[in-house]
């Protein structure tokens, strides 16, 4: 493996452990950001460039700014008093510690059987644009259906309350 | 044997369909009981309106006897034997029945007559002797009360009946002899009288239930099925009983039993003269003419059965029973009364003792023998006792005749009405109807094929009679007065009374000379011819002349000892002073009473005691110990529900409670709770996959 | 090692670190921090057999993480939309306060 992939994989790491340890909410959030960056890298690495700038696009551009948004109108922003773990958590490290434990191991075990393609496939946006609406029509649609909803739900379920006034 | 049965008193020329009068019999006992019934319901005591009441009640009973007792000479005269009887059941069960019922016959319908008009006459008595009393009403009603019963014990047709109306009587008869019950004497006797004939019922009833058993019924007539006719006693003659008797004979002498408790013959002979505490009316009435003679009457009614069975001699054990005892009975009583210093004392032994002479005159001569002197007796007997009670109240309620004397100047109506009676029970020759009577029986006794011995304590009797009522009469009517105030006649409401009743004591005996047998002729049914010479036949001849010389002896004596001489009550009798041994066992009455009480009533009381005893250690404590266990096995109970029922129900609830707290924790509302476990379920998962998928 | 295991086993850490942190944090937006790291975990997962897969020309692994991502951006807008609603009521976003629904 290139030494490139393990500089983008650390970042990607690194900003992933800094995320779900900082105190500091908005620290975390930008932490996300920069994992999510080097996922974005590493989706280029691996010729998936849609994925790799729709993940920019959608994560960064959209989920980071809607997680920081979310941190600042729930007053996340001041460091918390005490602890910011919850009572049990260390059953979840447990719990996170034995499903990579379990994956990896799946991972090596079965790695000798794992395809290995060389070439490098070619996945244009025209390309990508004739299977979204010929092939994957319908997943298509019920992800418009879905992102409709999700919006219309979003906004309900966060709209503040006003008083009924008459008038 | 059933041939003779066929042949003998009752012969078949019957009329059974029910007349007019026997239709309407059933009131005669029914209207002094409604008048006892009305008199009892009254709100405040009423003298005028009670006795009305009673007296009008038991006139009307004396017209209807008067009309049934017509009904049957009219038959008589025609020559048919009337037996009429309506019978109806009573009480069902299962397929059989017990059934009551009435009769008229000529038997019933004499008895009828001379209850009630004796009964009238006393009622009316009874008007002046109980004026100044102030139970008066409680008196008439009681009084009405034992005239209906014992008009039902004359007219019942049915055991059963006649056994109700027995007891009604005897009931009455406490009542009247404990009128005056504030006095303990009175409450004592009355108690006394109802315990012994208690004695004498309790046979009775054996031999009811016996009869009823046997032959399936208690009705006397029925067409041919009643208990004493042909078919029943033809069964009762063919079953054997125990101690070789039959059970003919056996009933006969558990009836007779019953008999001798009410007619007060030896050995329960003991209530009659401490009946005496009771006003002297309800002596009349009861222990004279009445109640006593129920015994005799039952005797009559049921003949059939007792003269069933005929021994070798011609007559059936039964009866040979009933004669001895008779004879005993008037001997024992006779003697005693010799004794004796109280008025009403003397002649109650006297009618212990004439009683017996009537039982003895059944079991020898038959139920015309001993019927005629039941009636005569009636009629004297309750005249003397009138008098002697119009003697008590005309001496200031004086009973002991050594305080009375020379009264046939003071009182000369009671005298000579008082000295009619006498004459009758002793049977004076000819014109008195004690005479006759007493001959009847004389004769049959003379003609009994058993023994001869009964004629002589029979006549030995009579010898007795005539001089103890002689010594009384001298006592009370002759000598020099001997008591403390002057006596005087007594009012004419009691006096009309005595000189009825003397009136027939003379005439009665004309029914019953052999002249013209009228009494015997109409009781068995056949033709009484007028015959005059029959009187002269020289063996009736002989018996006559020697009852005469007995009772002329008897008097002769009587006056000898007694007459014009009137000794101090303080002074020993005469005859004390010459056999003062046999004076002590005559006055005080042989010590039977005294016997009786170191005897039964000790054991009665001993075995109160034991009975107590049981009942309240022995059963009490067995019960007691029943409820202590059994409060012992509750407080248990309770414990183990506290505890174990409870307690485990309680604690198992807590314990669901508890462990349903501790499993709804899992719901911990934590969704990062929830997230760890399962996350740790699919490590677990993910883990069991791939190691089974491993190469 | 190949590439794609190196890749596999990022993606594996990467989902292990978002677990972690969507099973230990307090606050209710580090949750959904932890849910988007898992989801991204999970894309380049797709992507790497994708990209090493014998017929790349099917776009399997490519539409799936585009989808991935699509529904990804959905489902964090609603879920934070229902953090600022919570937090309205309950003026906190601290998970362990969140147990109304308890049993």
């Amino acid at each position: 493996m290139s030494f490139v992939f393990w500089i983008i994989a650390a970042i990607t790491l690194g900003g992933a452990l800094t995320a779900v340890v900082l105190k500091n909410t908005v620290h975390c959030a930008l932490a996300l950001t920069a994992a999510f960056l080097g996922l974005a890298l590493l989706f280029l690495g691996l010729d998936a460039q849609f994925a790799g700038f729709a993940e920019i696009l959608v994560y960064v551009g959209a989920v980071a700014i809607l997680v920081v948004f979310a941190i600042l109108l729930t007053r996340g922003s001041e460091t918390p008093k005490g602890s910011v773990y919850s009572r049990y958590s260390v059953v979840g490290l447990i719990a996170a510690a034995a499903v990579f434990a379990v994956l990896g191991w799946a991972v090596l075990q079965s790695a000798h059987s794992f395809p290995n393609e060389q070439a490098v496939p070619s996945a244009t946006a025209q390309q990508i644009g004739i299977a979204l609406v010929g092939r994957y029509v319908l997943p298509l649609e019920i992800l418009a259906l879905l992102l409709t909803i999700a919006t219309i739900g979003a906004v309900i379920v966060a709209l503040h309350e006003k008083e009924e006034t008459n008038g | 044997m059933i041939e003779q049965l066929a042949a003998a008193p009752y012969p078949q020329s019957l009329s059974c369909c029910a007349s007019y009068a026997t239709r309407i019999l059933w009131l005669v006992p029914v209207a002094p009981m409604f008048a006892a019934g009305v008199i009892a319901l009254l709100k405040q005591p009423k003298r005028k309106t009670s006795a009305t009441l009673a007296i009008g009640s038991l006139a009307f009973s004396l017209i209807v006897s008067i009309l049934a007792f017509s009904h049957v000479v009219a038959g008589w005269l025609s020559g048919t034997l009337v037996r009429e009887t309506v019978n109806f059941a009573w009480l069902h069960f299962g397929t059989t029945s017990v059934e009551l019922g009435w009769v008229l016959d000529p038997l019933a319908a004499v008895m009828l007559v001379m209850v009630t008009f004796v009964g009238l006459l006393i009622f009316i008595y009874s008007v002046g002797y109980m004026a100044h009393d102030e139970n008066y009403t409680r008196f008439f009603c009681f009084l009405s009360l034992f005239a209906g019963a014992m008009l039902g014990v004359v007219i019942a047709n049915s055991l059963l009946l006649l056994f109700m109306c027995w007891e009604l009587v005897g009931l009455t008869s406490y009542l009247l002899i404990g009128f005056w019950y504030q006095k303990p004497a009175a409450a004592a006797a009355a108690k006394k009288a109802f315990l012994t004939t208690r004695v004498g019922d309790v046979f009775f009833l054996l031999g009811i239930v016996w009869l009823f058993a046997q032959t399936g019924t208690l009705l006397f007539y029925n067409n041919g099925a009643g208990s004493i006719e042909h078919g029943a006693l033809a069964a009762l003659l063919a079953q054997p009983a125990a101690l070789g008797l039959t059970a003919a004979t056996a009933i006969g002498l558990l009836i007779f039993a019953g008999a001798a408790g009410k007619s007060g013959q030896f050995p329960l002979h003991v209530w009659l003269p401490d009946a005496m505490e009771g006003p002297t009316p309800v002596s009349a009435l009861i222990h004279a003419a009445t109640m006593v003679a129920a015994g005799v009457y039952l005797i009559a009614r049921v003949y059939p059965l007792m003269a069933a069975g005929s021994l070798t001699g011609g007559t059936s054990t039964a009866l040979i029973v009933i004669t001895w005892v008779g004879a005993f009975t008037a001997v024992f009583a006779a003697l005693i009364a010799v004794a004796q210093n109280d008025i009403k004392r003397i002649l109650a032994y006297s009618t212990v003792s004439q009683l017996g002479y009537m039982m003895a005159g059944l079991g020898m001569g038959g139920v015309a023998v001993g019927m005629f002197h039941l009636i005569t007796h009636a009629f004297f007997k309750a005249l003397l006792f009138m008098g002697a009670g119009s003697v008590i109240h005309g001496c200031h309620e004086e009973q002991d005749i050594r305080k009375m004397g020379g009264l046939k100047a003071d009182m000369p109506l009671t005298f000579i009405t008082y000295a009619t009676g006498m004459l009758a029970l002793c049977g004076f020759p000819l014109f008195f109807s004690g005479f006759w009577s007493k001959d009847g029986i004389l004769e049959a006794a003379h003609g009994w094929s058993i023994s001869h011995a009964p004629f002589y304590m029979l006549g030995f009797g009579a010898l007795l009679t005539a001089f103890y009522m002689t010594r009384q009469v001298s006592y009370v009517f002759l000598g020099v007065w001997r008591g403390h105030k002057a006596a005087h006649e007594s009012p004419a409401v009691m006096v009309l009374p005595l000189l009825i009743l003397a009136f027939f004591a003379v005439v009665l005996g004309v029914l019953g000379t052999p002249a013209w047998p009228w009494f015997h002729g109409f009781l068995e049914g056949h033709a009484a011819p007028f015959d005059l010479h029959a009187l002269f036949e020289p063996g009736l001849l002989l018996l006559m002349l020697t009852s005469s010389v007995i009772v002329l002896l008897g008097l002769g004596l009587g006056l000898r000892v007694y007459g014009g001489k009137s000794p101090k009550s303080t002074e020993p009798d005469t005859l004390e002073k010459a056999v003062p041994w046999l004076w002590a066992i005559l006055r005080d009455r042989f010590y039977i009473d005294e016997l009786y009480a170191a005897t039964i009533v000790a054991f009665y009381g001993w075995w109160g005691r034991v009975a107590d005893f049981i009942d309240r250690r022995i059963l009490g404590g067995a019960v007691n110990l029943v409820t202590g266990l059994t409060t012992l096995v509750a407080r248990f109970n309770r414990f183990l529900d506290a505890q174990f029922v409870n307690g485990g129900f309680d604690k198992t609830c807590e314990e669901l409670a508890t462990s349903g707290g501790l499993l709804a924790r899992v719901q911990s509302g934590r969704v990062q709770g929830y997230l760890r476990i399962l996350a740790l379920a699919v490590v677990a998962l993910a883990a069991i996959l791939v190691w089974s998928s491993r190469p | 090692m190949t590439p794609l295991t190196a890749h596999l086993l990022v993606a594996a850490l990467l989902f292990a670190i978002g677990l972690a942190g969507a099973l230990t944090r307090r606050n209710a937006i580090l949750v959904l921090i932890g849910i988007e790291l898992m989801l991204n975990a999970a894309n380049l997962n797709f992507i790497a057999f994708w990209r090493y897969s014998p017929h790349p020309e099917a776009l399997t692994g490519m539409m799936f993480a585009i989808f991935s991502i699509a529904v990804a951006a959905a489902e964090a807008a609603v879920g934070l939309g229902l953090v600022i609603a919570i937090h309205r009521h309950l003026h906190s976003t601290d998970l362990d306060h969140m147990n109304r629904m308890k049993g």
